[in-house]
């Protein structure tokens, strides 16, 4: 449904963050990249949605072929794909409701959104916060909420969307492990429920394993192994997590 | 490097510094001095003859006139108005504006560099000049004064909205774009909520502002009460100007406490 061919992206700081990296994503899998910070996750991941544009290389998706053809079919792809950010990315003080309904903004045209949203959209608000346990809270200011809360409610704006893509940029790396394994199991939980192809970054190796239907390895901006968390033998843990310098080809200064 | 001659060179360059700082202190305190001197303020002369002038003037104020106070209120009021006017207008103005000049949310690199420039000059106007022209250009009475008030604020206003919207946190901004806003709903719905309670604190101070200088305003006949305090001082009815100066500070206190009241219930 999604794949990225031979992605290459260099940084204005002539950084190259991914080298010509290809994978394919099917349709209602749970994908996990892992690798150590800097292997190229995060610009990955913003390459599949378009807030990093490809130096080389092209996204495709099943419904528009490649996602760069034009300013709307990116928008369009973006409306599909719900995404989620490491710090939640939430505005402090607007409420968790508030925030959940800014999901929902790209159904309607310019000046239409200035007008408050009406209460059908309130409502599907209300119930997607309630699917993440957190309709008792829809009225507290964002900045009130825990981080494993306002995580949720990261969560929760992405589903908003109705997406049928969801990616996730480390989306448990600022939390302690017991909550991070909590919210990971909602995502987790909520993307099967609604047959959502979903893309997450980890480098957490036990968090990959215990929900990945497939782990797609990343280190130095490649792609250095691609298959279900079973195969994932030593060996191939090695070349993901191994120093750079040591087996890795050092990124261009 | 030996530790002896390694302390020596910090020593130096602590040296260097302090010298440096002193010479700048030294040359703010002449550039002081010299500007006093310039405007006359050494003159001890002028000043023992101000005393009894100044005296003179005092009792003449004393006690304040409050007889004519019935035709004060239609002024008053009028100057309220001019306030809130500007306000609006200059608003209205500097929210477009203040989003072309932030370099966050402008288009393109020239018109940031176009409205910057153009607010820098609205600024760099006084209001008192800009009233002369209205009051040539549409006749006396509060409009000339609310478009004044409104032209000067929007280079003051729109730069002060423009900062604050330049440090929004720029992470609720991608989240909106990921979920395909376009970038207008990325200013109404991301950069927006963020700054709305720093805009209003701007507005508020301004519409405060406002009254303040609506009041010298009718000087130039643009309406409101500076327009009797003018009459009064050229009438020489040093007791009816004290009147309306004190009227215009009671007014003056009425508004920055409404402004206080505000600022704390839109928080």
């Amino acid at each position: 449904m999604l794949s990225a061919r031979e992605v290459s992206v260099v940084y204005a700081n002539s950084l190259r963050a991914l080298d010509s990296a290809s994978i394919q994503i099917q349709r209602g899998q749970f994908v996990v990249l892992l690798g150590k910070s800097g292997a190229g996750k995060s610009t990955l991941l913003r390459c599949f949605n378009g807030l990093v544009r490809p130096t080389s290389g092209d996204i495709h998706v099943e419904a528009f072929g490649s996602i760069f053809e034009s300013s709307t079919t990116l928008r369009e792809h973006r409306r599909r794909t719900g995404m989620v950010f490491q710090q939640h990315h939430l505005i402090g003080r607007l409420t968790a409701l508030e925030n959940v309904l800014m999901g929902r903004l790209s159904r309607y045209g310019g000046l239409r959104t200035l007008l408050p949203f009406g209460r059908a959209d309130r409502l599907a608000a209300l119930e997607i916060l309630d699917r993440v346990g957190l309709a008792d809270r829809a009225l507290a200011r964002a900045d009130q909420l825990s981080g494993g809360q306002q995580q949720r409610v990261g969560i929760a704006r992405a589903m908003a969307q109705q997406p049928t893509l969801m990616l996730a940029d480390e989306p448990v790396a600022s939390l302690d492990p017991a909550t991070a394994v909590q919210v990971l199991g909602d995502l987790h939980r909520i993307c099967r429920e609604d047959g959502i192809t979903t893309v997450v970054s980890l480098h957490q190796l036990d968090l990959a394993r215990r929900f990945a239907d497939r782990i797609v390895g990343l280190a130095g901006g490649r792609v250095v192994f691609s298959a279900a968390p079973g195969e994932l033998v030593t060996e191939s843990i090695d070349t993901i997590y191994a120093q750079p310098g040591a087996t890795l080809p050092v990124a261009a200064e | 490097m030996n530790r002896a001659a390694f302390y020596e060179t910090v020593l130096v360059s602590e040296r260097k510094a302090a010298r440096r700082s002193s010479v700048l202190v030294g040359a703010i305190l002449l550039a002081s001095i010299a500007a006093l001197a310039t405007t006359g303020f050494f003159d001890a002369q002028r000043f023992a003859e101000a005393g009894p002038a100044i005296r003179q003037l005092a009792s003449e104020m004393v006690p304040p006139d409050f007889g004519r106070w019935q035709s004060w209120l239609r002024p008053l009021l009028d100057t309220l108005a001019m306030s809130i006017a500007g306000t609006v207008l200059a608003v209205m103005l500097s929210l477009p504006l203040a989003l072309l000049a932030a370099p966050n949310t402008s288009p393109h690199a020239t018109v940031y560099f176009i409205t910057r420039t153009l607010l820098a000059f609205l600024r760099s106007v006084p209001e008192i000049i800009l009233g002369v022209l209205f009051v040539a250009a549409v006749g006396f009475g509060a409009l000339p004064g609310v478009l004044a008030l409104a032209l000067h604020s929007v280079g003051m206003v729109g730069k002060f909205y423009a900062e604050a919207i330049e440090h929004v946190d720029p992470k609720p901004l991608e989240a909106a774009r990921a979920a395909g806003a376009s970038p207008f709903q990325v200013i109404t719905h991301a950069v927006l909520p963020q700054v709305l309670p720093q805009l209003t604190d701007v507005t508020i101070y301004r519409w405060e502002y406002h009254f303040r200088a609506s009041a010298v305003l009718g000087i130039v006949g643009a309406g409101g009460i500076g327009f009797e305090l003018m009459a009064a001082l050229r009438l020489l009815n040093y007791d009816q100007v004290s009147a309306i100066l004190l009227s215009i500070l009671a007014c003056v206190l009425v508004v920055d406490s409404i402004g206080a009241f505000l600022r704390k219930s839109l928080k």
